[in-house]
């Protein structure tokens, strides 16, 4: 194999770790920030400048706690629920294109791990694996309180799930290829896909909440019983990695949503470089605001919505794609 | 080297985890070792260039096992050891032996008698996922319309036996009208 194209996969695999766990911690500033704003409180103020230094402190709180393992739980399930978690956030984002090629020192870069034929099924894929860490975490915590929360991540995973791939189905056939790239290079030709395809768009990003587990169906925390869910028996860094596993997927969810429907990097100019970065800005801030806005559902709610409603919408809009593309 | 290294990785850590899947007396480790096993043999496809039926495999066996682990939520305390009634030990493991003898012969038997050609070559130009395609459409039409008929009718059969009190939601009713559900249940009861 290619020494240079071994070399250039490894710093790339290191450069996605390092910046996605420090914007995951830095993903927890802007959260709390944001809600504060939005409910007329300062947040956090008193750790460094703006309270910019909080992540940090949190970071050694998180790092130095000790880590328990309570009596009773089942130790190596519960030890390795979180590890799901964040490990494949990160390996979702191997086939996502963070950026469009660049030249340094003459070398070529692509920033993406591994274009594979098949990067948005992968994607997809993996991430929904993650969802195995809160229902691992609370199927072995002993608690009532976790196995509830658990019991409910089944229930979101195996209802979105479906929703999710239906709505990512039509823009699929419209494309004809299931690689990211191949979709950035059919929207430079025809237009974004939001525009032939709005009704997918709204589905797979209404999904999206679901699959990262944020507010609107943010049901795996109990919220409603004051109790945190999954993590109620964890401690110290196990459960500060279930947080950087959730935060790393919505940035990841982030950059899935505009590369499918509104363009991605485009041309690959820098101008459409920064377009990305911004529409990734953009989601990630909804997903804040939504949190700062609306209540959480109940269960019986999310199940009527999504297979009352949102499915037979996104099955809709497949045989309507069909038919348009058929004739 | 790195296809030896991933599938002498892939192999040992597939056949631990359904070793352990099979040996374990405790709901819990069974279903993450299976879990675990399912999702590591899409390795293999990877190893293989057949990147689509990886993905599929993870997709599809994601959601399968959470199905499971709902119904292990339901039947089992997942954090005891389940008491397994073990019958005669001999034959169990005579006849799993013999089964897994058999299948390796029936599927090694084809490359013995050098009888293996394949029947729809690669396509110049076309993906893996086009020939999934091109293969599955024509050649396997009707299988795949028959399995898609056979999903069907399990989903109106699910939907029938449990869709009978779909449009009740206790959390909507007032307190007389769950009194009145309760009494009209304990009437049957009764009488």
């Amino acid at each position: 194999m290619d020494n240079a194209y071994l070399i250039e996969t490894v710093i790339k695999v290191v450069v996605i770790l390092l910046v996605f766990s420090a914007l995951a911690g830095i993903g927890t500033y802007f959260e709390r920030k944001i809600l504060a704003f939005m409910q007329r409180r300062l947040g956090p103020m008193n750790v460094g400048p703006f309270g910019l230094l909080q992540v940090g402190a949190d970071g050694i709180k998180l790092f130095t706690k000790e880590d328990i393992i309570p009596s009773g739980v089942v130790a190596p399930i519960f030890k390795i629920a979180p590890v799901i978690t964040a490990a494949t956030a990160f390996m979702a984002a191997a086939a996502i294109p963070f950026l469009p090629s660049f030249t340094v020192f003459g070398y070529e870069v692509h920033p993406i791990v591994a274009d594979i034929d098949i990067g948005i099924l992968y994607v997809l894929g993996v991430m929904a694996i993650g969802l195995f860490g809160p229902l691992l975490g609370g199927m072995a915590s002993a608690n009532k309180f976790a196995l509830l929360s658990a019991a409910r991540a089944a229930a979101v995973f195996i209802s979105y799930e479906v929703v999710t791939g239906l709505a990512a189905l039509a823009p699929i056939m419209l494309v004809g290829s299931l690689s990211l790239i191949d979709f950035n290079n059919y929207q430079i030709e025809n237009g974004w896909l939001v525009w032939s395809q709005p009704l997918a768009f709204i589905l797979f990003w209404i999904a999206a909440f679901a699959e990262t587990g944020r507010t609107p169906f943010h049901l795996i925390a109990n919220d409603h019983e004051i109790i945190d869910g999954f993590g109620t028996e964890y401690s110290g860094m196990r459960w500060g990695l279930f947080f950087i596993g959730e935060y790393a997927n919505m940035f990841f969810i982030s950059f899935v949503i505009p590369i499918i429907f509104l363009g991605g990097f485009g041309d690959g100019s820098v101008l459409g470089a920064f377009a990305l970065l911004g529409k990734m800005a953009f989601f990630f801030f909804f997903f804040l605001w939504t949190r700062a806005a609306w209540p959480d559902v109940r269960p019986d709610q999310l199940m009527w919505l999504c297979w009352k409603v949102l499915m037979p919408l996104a099955v809709i809009n497949v045989v309507i794609t069909g038919f348009v593309m058929m004739f | 080297m790195f296809e030896a290294v991933a599938f002498y990785l892939f192999a040992f850590l597939t056949i631990t985890m359904f070793y352990i899947t099979v040996t374990t007396a405790q709901a819990l480790y069974a279903l993450s070792a299976l879990a675990a096993g399912m999702i590591f043999i899409s390795a293999f496809f990877f190893i293989l260039g057949a990147d689509f039926l990886g993905a599929v495999q993870i997709i599809v066996y994601t959601g399968a096992v959470m199905a499971l682990y709902a119904f292990g939520m339901m039947f089992f305390d997942t954090t005891r050891e389940v008491k397994e009634k073990n019958g005669n030990k001999y034959i169990v493991v005579g006849l799993s032996v013999l089964a897994a003898v058999m299948i390796v012969a029936i599927f090694s038997a084809p490359i013995i008698s050098t009888n293996m050609q394949a029947f729809y070559p690669m396509i110049e130009g076309a993906g893996n996922t086009q020939m999934v395609g091109m293969v599955l459409f024509t050649k396997y039409l009707v299988p795949f319309e028959v399995a898609a008929i056979m999903l069907l009718v399990a989903m109106v059969a699910g939907i029938v036996l449990a869709g009978k009190k779909m449009d009740l939601s206790l959390t909507l009713l007032n307190a007389e009208e769950i009194q009145a559900i309760e009494d009209e249940k304990n009437k049957k009861v009764l009488s």
